[in-house]
């Protein structure tokens, strides 16, 4: 038989993920042989990993190249998206090293899977068809299961793991069933492919198919209707894994989403719009007024994360490159919020017992001033007030749905935002105008790093604003 | 008749005769291994319509791992099928009814059924043509060449899945008694074996 000739596909464009794959399974050969005493080296290495993929991601040319039989691609887009992916994990490991060994659950398996989720993350960033798409979230959503449930003695992380788990596998079910139906009605995985099958039409059961799918990414979003597992997953996993939740696989998230949606499916945006308008709405609202009634600072970040979700979606609901632009620059915002909010969160601790109650929170100005200020500033910036960033990220994302035509759910977007304010702010009131009980124990140094950049992005990107917008602009262009 | 058609019809007999017996038997063992026999006899309908791929599948992972697992499940958990399954002849005319209703209406369905003979051309998978190699064949060569990126994410998956078994179930339980093989092989006579003289009427202490 004359063996067809086997060409290498070119690997230079897959390289972040080459150095996390090679690297993640030194790794594990090096914890499997160390023991239990490995964890200090095993975290130190995956960090080193992170920085080095994070360098190989900045230093790609960010010019449109696809690779391994047309499946992988890397523009501006991927770089930016990718960027955040490797910043949100990295945060992670800083954040979660002196909550697990105080919690006494400090092996070295948690980096290692942290790595490997990331992978799956940045696989979603860089799919360009549906098998990709799929087998990159199941990467993540598998290693996701898993550290939810990484507190394996305790009751709630259990069960959020769980949770988690049976609800994630239903949601990859319906996005396999919407994937088959596309791929049944098109002949074709590959976005380009599918773009070029519909021809700008799409017969019912593309439609169907678009429906399902769009169900799936909901989930892994955590937009309304679709939302329900959300509050307990963010409540019962360990708190560092809830920081993680709520920052990196939703970065990884919504890049898989603009992908999906803008690469496979551009010329028919009337029937997705107005899935995403709905989604958006929703999840604004919902975000804003179920938490206004939360006690628990894990779950008010966790409808906080439903809202903003929502209010990325605008942006993507324009469908428009400024809208694309707009989706970016409010992730890399909410990004910085919300590792700098959970940065404090982890640092509540007192006598062994971590604190998690917006009470908690009193009179923290006078025991803590500045992380009291910092988290003002966090909080200002997620309620969107300007000169913060977050003024900036709504801003965006509303300016280009009006652009679009969206002008009610420019709308409904502030009002739901004024009402979201509210539940902002109080903690800002609790922590200036409450008296305090007593001192809590200084801050771990990685909270402290994480803090501190997160508030100088915050700060910062509010007053100078030209380089992500840029950055993002860069970014959506390669889109379209 | 021909060959192929008596062995279709042994095929299919066998594989609805033990389908019912996975339900009908009295044991749950018995209703696993007549699982495995509708497996097997399932496969050899794949092979003969030329999926023999899917066949060794069905084998390797069906039966070799799937029904394994069932029937140890079966064996190490302690459930009560006989009280399962009381009441189970009592609704089976009403079973049977809905079953028939069902019947029905899919042979309305698939009777009126055509496939859009555009949609037939349309894969666009570089696939080779069933005359010129067998599908094992072709599916081995895309899986390593063209969808080797899939298939090395496939084996990552399948790694997470193996780290969170284990960091999810393995406990390290002290006071476990562990082989140690290099002891027992450095153990020599002198080690295991103690001569000593025993007085008469006196004894030893142990």
């Amino acid at each position: 038989m004359n063996a067809a000739q086997i060409v290498l596909p070119a690997l230079g464009p897959a390289l972040p993920e080459l150095i996390l794959s090679v690297g993640v399974l030194v790794l594990i050969l090096y914890g499997a042989f160390r023991g239990e005493r490995s964890a200090e080296g095993v975290n130190v290495g995956a960090l080193i990993l992170l920085v080095v993929a994070l360098f190989a991601v900045m230093s790609q040319s960010g010019a449109k190249v696809t690779t391994l039989n047309g499946s992988f691609i890397v523009d501006n887009f991927s770089k930016v998206m990718k960027a955040l992916i490797l910043l949100g994990s990295a945060a992670t490991i800083l954040l979660s090293r002196d909550y697990f060994q105080r919690e006494r659950i400090d092996r070295f398996e948690f980096p290692i899977l942290l790595i490997l989720c990331t992978i799956g993350m940045m696989v979603m960033a860089s799919a360009n068809d549906l098998i990709a798409l799929y087998l990159g979230l199941e990467l993540q959503s598998l290693a996701a299961y898993v550290i939810a449930a990484f507190h394996r003695d305790n009751l709630k992380s259990t069960e959020a793991g769980l949770k988690y788990f049976v609800l994630g596998a239903l949601s990859s079910g319906m996005l396999l069933y919407g994937a088959s139906l596309v791929y049944g009605f098109t002949g074709t995985v590959s976005f380009p492919g599918i773009v070029a099958a519909l021809d700008g039409t799409a017969g019912f059961g593309i439609v169907l198919g678009i429906v399902f799918v769009a169900a799936g990414v909901a989930f892994k979003l955590a937009a309304v209707p679709f939302h329900m597992w959300t509050p307990d997953v963010y409540e019962g996993s360990p708190t560092p894994v809830t920081a993680f939740f709520a920052s990196a696989p939703k970065m990884a998230a919504m890049a898989m989403t603009v992908r999906l949606f803008i690469g496979a499916f551009p010329d028919v945006t009337a029937i997705w719009q107005q899935i995403i308008v709905f989604v958006a709405i929703a999840s604004m609202a919902l975000g804003s007024f179920a938490a206004i009634g939360q006690r628990s600072l894990k779950r008010l970040m966790a409808y906080s994360s439903i809202g903003n979700v929502g209010y990325a979606l605008v942006g993507l609901a324009a469908g428009s490159q400024e809208g694309i632009s707009g989706v970016v620059v409010y992730m890399i915002i909410y990004l910085a919020m919300t590792l700098g909010a959970f940065a404090v969160l982890l640092s509540l601790r007192r006598g062994g017992r971590m604190f998690e109650s917006v009470d908690d929170l009193a009179g923290l100005s006078r025991t803590h001033p500045v992380m009291a200020f910092c988290l003002a500033a966090m909080m200002f910036s997620l309620a969107g007030i300007p000169p913060l960033a977050g003024f900036f990220a709504k801003y965006y994302v509303f300016l280009a749905a009006i652009k679009s035509g969206l002008v009610a759910l420019a709308i409904i977007g502030v009002v739901t935002s004024v009402v979201g304010a509210f539940y902002y702010l109080r903690l800002v009131k609790v922590m200036y105008f409450d008296e305090p009980v007593a001192a809590y124990e200084p801050m771990p140094p990685g909270a402290r790093i994480v803090l501190a950049l997160a508030s100088l992005v915050v700060v910062l990107l509010g007053i100078v604003p030209g380089p992500i917008v840029g950055a993002a602009g860069a970014a959506a262009k390669s889109l379209f | 008749m021909s060959a192929a058609a008596a062995f279709f019809y042994l095929f299919a007999g066998v594989t609805i005769a033990s389908g019912f017996m996975v339900i009908a038997s009295r044991n749950p063992v018995a209703s696993v291994l007549f699982l495995i026999l509708a497996f097997v006899n399932a496969a050899g309908l794949f092979v003969m319509m030329g999926a023999e791929f899917l066949a060794m599948i069905l084998v390797v992972v069906y039966v070799g791992a799937v029904a394994v697992l069932f029937l140890f499940v079966v064996m190490m958990l302690d459930v009560d099928f006989a009280q399962l399954r009381q009441g189970f002849q009592q609704y089976l005319p009403i079973g049977a009814l809905i079953g028939a209703v069902f019947l029905i209406e899919l042979l309305l369905v698939v009777g009126s059924w055509t496939i859009d003979p555009g949609l037939v051309q349309a894969p666009l998978g570089p696939v080779a043509s069933a005359e010129a190699v067998t599908n094992t064949q072709a599916l081995g060569r895309v899986l390593y060449t063209d969808y080797v990126f899939f298939f090395q994410l496939a084996g990552l998956i399948l790694l997470v899945a193996m780290i969170g078994a284990i960091v999810l179930t393995l406990r390290d339980r002290p006071g476990v008694k562990r082989q140690n093989i290099a002891v027992q092989n450095a153990r020599t006579q002198t080690m295991a074996v103690e001569t000593r003289k025993v007085p008469s009427r006196q004894g030893v202490e142990v």
